[in-house]
């Protein structure tokens, strides 16, 4: 445990995030069972709280969440577009999605009060980590679909910081708005930190000519060594923080000054981690399948929502900082296929119906993922099969540059496709192996 | 008056053109001609051989994949001008070539063109009105053997 602070140890809403911990029990079991009766007018829960004799009064103990049903990724799928939506749809302030494993994205629904509860829900963990309201932030997250854009953008604003929505990509663009505006905080993804950085050690920008002082990443994984090697490389404090859409998007855990962990927001959030096997709950300080049941969404609530993501909760006692919370680890992997590429999330299957949309055909494939430089790389190898076969190199190029265009267009990303001879990608249990992740995520 | 051609698909490596024609050695087939189309990724050999039934079935096996498209053959003048003559018919036809190969017999004063059309049937039509020689597999055979 960490006892000395990297930056002034702030604290945006200390009558939450330092609650004591016998009130905030007992905050998370009245919101707790607040949630099953706000559910409970979803078909999807109702049923299953009719089945298991789950009613708001029989939510005597904060242990009770295990007797609620688990929400998987899947279920949100089924209930395609809005099947979750609770509130009357006049109601919905705002939609966000996420990329699904079938080309339809998960479309997540926000209040007015989800809306206004995200902002600080996401001013808690910039002003843990650095953001004063004199200073000016550069956004290059997109701004779209994908929650890391607006929740920090209205998290930035409640602070009362300058914003610059400058939104990703052009690299040139976003240096020079660096250099000429001079923010103090960037909110990217590493690798475009990783990418800055190359562009300051080539000499050809002077580090004294952009003012930066803290950036938070989001968007892809990274790693400790990425953040030694990022600080270092351009003097600047980078902080992590966690969320997913389906149950808000960022703000639902994040560091604080002494970076003991993720600060999970416990009065909004209960988390559980569980075996992603058996679903049987593990303790504290074991890693497992991060479960997470939002507290306070009134648009679009989920009761145990399986995260997929692995990770675990700290049983080493308080933090110096004062917050009252456990606190978790980083992400250190999956329970299924997922990768994150440069802030989207790419499902392998979604390759597969790219192939079949193309030729009808599922081809053993591989999903090669590299890291060259500071952008991450994707390369699908295909194995070469009847139905994608010709002996006319016109059709050839035909068929390869279709199937790119169909995962373009279901993932929404650019992928590389490599055409090899039949039986040659590894086979893993008579099936091929279909991702290999080359980035170094665990250093 | 066509002739089947089989082509299999090729990574652009070492060796990798050498372990098809050992295939087909070790089953004891003689290619007649072969022609390679290659991009900095991938190639696709393309090969005439007698028994092209025999050859896919070995090819197969040893876990190819192979696909059998029908081509023309034609005979062209082993001379200056020869394939400029043959073109202009296929021109005149208004027949687009999607590739061609051409490979000469030992002895003959005569080459053998190989067609890809996108219109073969046309195309055929066009050069037997000229009067050019297509090749049925026959005569394409006798012709491989500088019979």
């Amino acid at each position: 445990m960490n006892t000395i602070p990297i930056i002034e140890n702030r604290i945006w809403q200390p009558e939450f995030e330092c609650m004591p911990k016998e009130q905030l029990r007992a905050l998370q079991l009245e919101r707790l069972r607040g949630v099953v009766a706000h559910t409970a007018r979803l078909p999807f829960y109702r049923e299953k709280y009719q089945h298991l004799g789950i009613t708001p009064d029989s939510i005597r103990s904060l242990d009770d969440i295990r007797r609620l049903p688990f929400t998987a990724k899947a279920d949100l799928r089924d209930g395609y577009p809005l099947g979750f939506l609770a509130v009357p749809r006049e109601q919905v302030a705002r939609f966000q999605g996420t990329s699904g494993t079938t080309g339809k994205p998960t479309w997540v629904a926000y209040s007015k009060g989800d809306v206004e509860n995200w902002a600080n829900l996401c001013a808690r963990f910039l002003v843990a980590g650095g953001l004063r309201p004199e200073h000016t932030v550069q956004i290059s997250f997109g701004f779209g679909l994908f929650t890391g854009g607006f929740g920090l953008h209205y998290g930035i604003e409640r602070v009362g910081a300058a914003i610059i929505p400058l939104s990703s990509g052009n690299s040139e663009r976003q240096l020079m708005t660096m250099q000429d505006l001079r923010p103090e905080i960037l909110i990217c993804t590493p690798s475009y930190a990783l990418k800055l950085m190359d562009t300051l050690l080539t000499g050809d920008v002077d580090r004294s000519s952009i003012a930066l002082e803290h950036a938070h990443f989001g968007g892809e994984p990274w790693t400790e060594s990425m953040r030694e090697h990022i600080e270092g490389g351009l003097g600047i404090r980078c902080w992590n923080n966690y969320g997913l859409a389906e149950v808000q998007g960022p703000g639902v855990s994040g560091e604080c000054a002494y970076r003991n962990g993720m600060h999970i927001q416990e009065d909004q959030f209960i988390f559980e981690t569980v075996d992603p096997d058996t679903l049987e709950p593990l303790p504290d300080g074991e890693k497992g399948e991060l479960v997470v049941t939002p507290l306070c969404r009134e648009a679009f609530p989920v009761v145990r929502y399986r995260t997929r993501d692995i990770g675990v909760i700290y049983a080493d006692g308080d933090c110096p900082c004062g917050r009252t919370s456990r606190r978790m680890s980083r992400i250190m992997g999956r329970t299924d296929d997922m990768l994150i590429i440069r802030g989207v999330n790419v499902f392998p299957s979604q390759v597969e119906t790219a192939l079949m949309r193309v030729k009808s055909v599922a081809p053993h494939y591989m999903i090669e993922v590299t890291r060259p430089g500071a952008t991450d790389e994707v390369t699908v190898h295909i194995e070469v099969q009847p139905g994608i076969f010709s002996d006319s190199m016109r059709e050839m190029q035909a068929i390869k540059a279709d199937i790119s265009a169909a995962v373009a267009s279901i993932t929404g990303l650019h992928m590389a496709i490599n055409l090899v001879e039949p039986n040659t990608l590894e086979r893993f249990e008579g099936k091929s192996r279909r991702v290999r992740d080359l980035r170094d995520l665990n250093g | 008056m066509k002739i089947q051609q089989i082509s299999l698909f090729l990574e652009n490596k070492p060796g990798h053109l050498n372990a098809i024609c050992r295939t087909l050695s070790e089953a004891e087939i003689n290619i007649v001609t072969l022609s390679l189309a290659d991009t900095q990724q991938f190639g696709i050999v393309r090969l005439i051989v007698e028994d092209w039934q025999a050859a896919k079935d070995a090819l197969e096996k040893a876990g190819y994949v192979v696909n059998v498209r029908e081509v023309v053959a034609v005979t062209v003048a082993d001379r200056p001008g020869g394939m400029t003559e043959l073109l202009d018919i296929i021109g005149a036809a208004g027949v687009n070539i999607e590739y061609m190969y051409a490979f000469t017999s030992h002895h003959g004063l005569e080459a053998v063109v190989i067609f890809r059309f996108d219109d073969p049937d046309r195309a055929v039509g066009a050069l037997g009105a000229a009067g050019r020689n297509v090749l049925d597999a026959v005569a394409l055979f006798s012709k491989g053997k500088g019979e």
